[in-house]
């Protein structure tokens, strides 16, 4: 599992002040939404470092919204509820700008890792993962990605990103990662 | 008893074992024992031959016998008498004791070869009586199983239920060595942990392993190829083939007891469901079909049908249904959990051995046993991260996996819930152990 980055870089454009002002000027909940859960932190290391804007943008000056797109393509991992199978509401803008980009890029491909904390049996956490990454390849596809493009796997409880039984733990290990293929 | 030949074909066996020892051995440390047990004097075994054995065989029996908590064997300090054979035996010295059994032995050379041969000798105390004596011949490297053979003549003269002290574990190790990286094994040992071998080893999940009724081959699951897939190994020449290739979920492989088919779960169709596949035609049955979750198929011990847990009704729940029935012919088997999971039958066919969590509030995962006639229900462990319980082959002792201080570790508890003990490891999360079949 490589974990190749999901864009190709074009440099210069993440000016992190710049980020900043939008992230707390932005009236959406996307970013914190995004990178939810108790656990999560700032610097997750699944999420990638490099980004390019969508074709057609080719001048130095970005739109607000492809900021937006930028910054939403950075985030990879989904965090989800205990139970839950379903992705956080406030997951779904940033998830829009994952299935555009999908849309305009028909040569990309993606894998969605589907993930659960420990609790529960082995075989049901399996299933739940997968079905994790579903609620997510299902939205994907609704808004415009090609089946095609997208590979989905549940690890189950196999492969937490936080070892240990505390809740914070837990709540990372919850997740869909977005992997670039 | 057919010992000299199941000891040869272990030995032949061994010629071709792709596996080798495990680094770290596992041994038994007994967490609670039984209030009531039956005493028992096991002398050490007299031993004519030069050198040191490598085995204190009637330690080895001591250990088998307490371990499963109906024993309580006799400190060899409080001795008044080593007798290694029947002459030698005076009923008063284990009488005043307050002994219930005795059991003698010796081992010697056969001459003119490299075998030895271990005689033993089980006594009724209080009706002054042999129960049981035999010669039993192996090679020195097999002193562990004849000691586990005399275990289960022991255990089944006392007891009248056969013993299960020559058979063999199944588990998973995962090893982390750094955040990136995880060690997968999947590792074969005694029933106590002992003589761990590697079956197979993976920087990706290996989950799921399942014994073949004969005991000649496991089935698991691994992510080698970065997808979940379903392979069969033969465990001693370790020759292994991929069983399933199947688009998304391939997992949860069981065989049948009458070894001609293998239950396993495939989301090919959508979402996860039981399918069946018959290992000779390979000709592959869908036996539920629901859009919510269907996994952790069991057999019942007929072959016949086949438990599983279910979503349908919004929470996890054990349902059975027949091989054969329509999908909608599904009969519900627990009511009064939150989430009832990973069921399966106890030999009796009655008692269904389950993961439980009782309530949403409370997110514990305790293993039970449930009555599907009187509906009662025993708890038979009370820590929080209780699962994948696998039976003894006599049904009398129950292994899980649990966490103990934050680690991976295979607990066991005798069916009443009286006795338990626990394989702590030197490293690793050990999970998903699987109790085998009897292999003689």
């Amino acid at each position: 599992m490589t974990k190749q980055s999901i864009q190709t870089i074009k440099m210069g454009l993440m000016a992190i002040s710049l980020f900043a002002l939008v992230a707390c000027s932005s009236t959406s909940d996307t970013e914190e939404g995004g990178m939810g859960g108790e656990g999560s932190s700032g610097s997750d290391s699944s999420n990638n470092g490099s980004a390019r804007t969508n074709a057609g943008s080719t001048s130095g000056q970005l739109t607000q919204e492809e900021i937006r797109a930028e910054n939403a393509l950075r985030q990879t991992v989904f965090y989800f509820d205990f139970d839950i199978a379903e992705f956080k509401p406030a997951d779904r803008e940033t998830l829009s700008f994952h299935a555009r980009n999908l849309a305009a890029n028909s040569s990309e491909r993606i894998r969605l890792e589907g993930h659960a904390d420990e609790r529960g049996t082995r075989e049901y956490n399996l299933a739940l993962g997968e079905r994790r990454a579903n609620s997510i390849l299902n939205y994907l596809i609704v808004n415009g990605a090609s089946r095609s493009q997208i590979e989905v796997v549940s690890y189950g409880e196999e492969q937490p990103a936080q070892a240990g039984q505390s809740d914070s733990a837990y709540s990372r290990n919850r997740r869909v990662e977005v992997v670039a293929r | 008893m057919n010992l000299r030949k199941s000891l040869t074909i272990i030995l032949v066996g061994s010629l071709y074992l792709m596996s080798f020892s495990a680094s770290a051995e596992l041994s038994i440390q007994i967490t609670q024992g039984s209030d009531n047990p039956i005493p028992i004097a096991v002398v050490p075994f007299s031993w004519q031959g030069n050198g040191v054995l490598s085995e204190d065989i009637s330690q080895i029996v001591m250990n088998d016998l307490e371990q499963v908590g109906e024993f309580s064997p006799l400190s060899r300090s409080n001795m008044l008498s080593m007798p290694s054979e029947e002459q030698q035996v005076f009923y008063r010295d284990w009488r005043i004791l307050a002994q219930d059994y005795l059991l003698v032995g010796k081992i010697d050379r056969t001459p003119g070869s490299q075998l030895v041969q271990v005689q033993y000798e089980f006594f009724d105390i209080n009706r002054e009586i042999k129960l049981a004596g035999e010669v039993l011949t192996g090679s020195v490297t097999q002193l562990r199983d004849i000691a586990h053979e005399i275990s289960n003549v022991v255990f089944e003269q006392v007891t009248g239920t056969r013993g299960a002290f020559t058979s063999e574990i199944l588990y998973v190790v995962a090893d982390y060595i750094s955040p990136e990286r995880t060690n997968f094994r999947l590792e074969k040992a005694d029933y106590d942990g002992q003589r761990a071998q590697i079956l197979l080893e993976s920087v990706e999940p290996i989950m799921s392993p399942s014994w073949s009724p004969t005991g000649r081959d496991v089935a698991y699951v691994s992510f080698e190829t970065d997808l979940p897939r379903i392979y069969i190994q033969n465990i001693a020449t370790g020759e292994r083939s991929q069983i399933t290739n199947y688009p998304n979920l391939n997992s949860s492989p069981e065989f049948s007891p009458d070894g001609t088919k293998l239950a396993m779960v495939l989301s090919k169709d959508g979402s996860p469901d039981i399918y069946v596949q018959d290992l000779t035609t390979n000709q592959l049955t869908r036996i539920t079909d629901h859009p919510l979750i269907d996994t952790e198929p069991s057999w019942t011990a007929d072959s016949k049908s086949i438990v599983f847990m279910s979503e349908r009704t919004g929470q996890p729940q054990i349902y059975q249904i027949a091989l054969g029935a329509s999908s909608f012919e599904v009969e519900r088997l627990t009511y009064d959990c939150f989430q009832c999971l990973n069921g399966m039958f106890l030999p009796d066919g009655v008692n269904l051995v389950h993961v439980r969590r009782e309530t949403r509030q409370d997110p514990n995962y305790q293993i039970a046993v449930l009555n599907i006639e009187t509906l009662r229900v025993i708890p038979l462990t009370n820590t929080s991260l209780d699962e994948s319980p696998s039976i003894a082959p006599n049904g009398s002792m129950i292994m899980y996996a649990t966490k103990f201080n934050g680690r991976g570790v295979l607990d066991a508890v005798s069916i009443d819930g009286a006795v338990r003990f626990r394989l702590p490891s030197a490293q690793g999360d050990v999970r998903e152990p699987a109790w085998s079949p009897f292999l003689n």
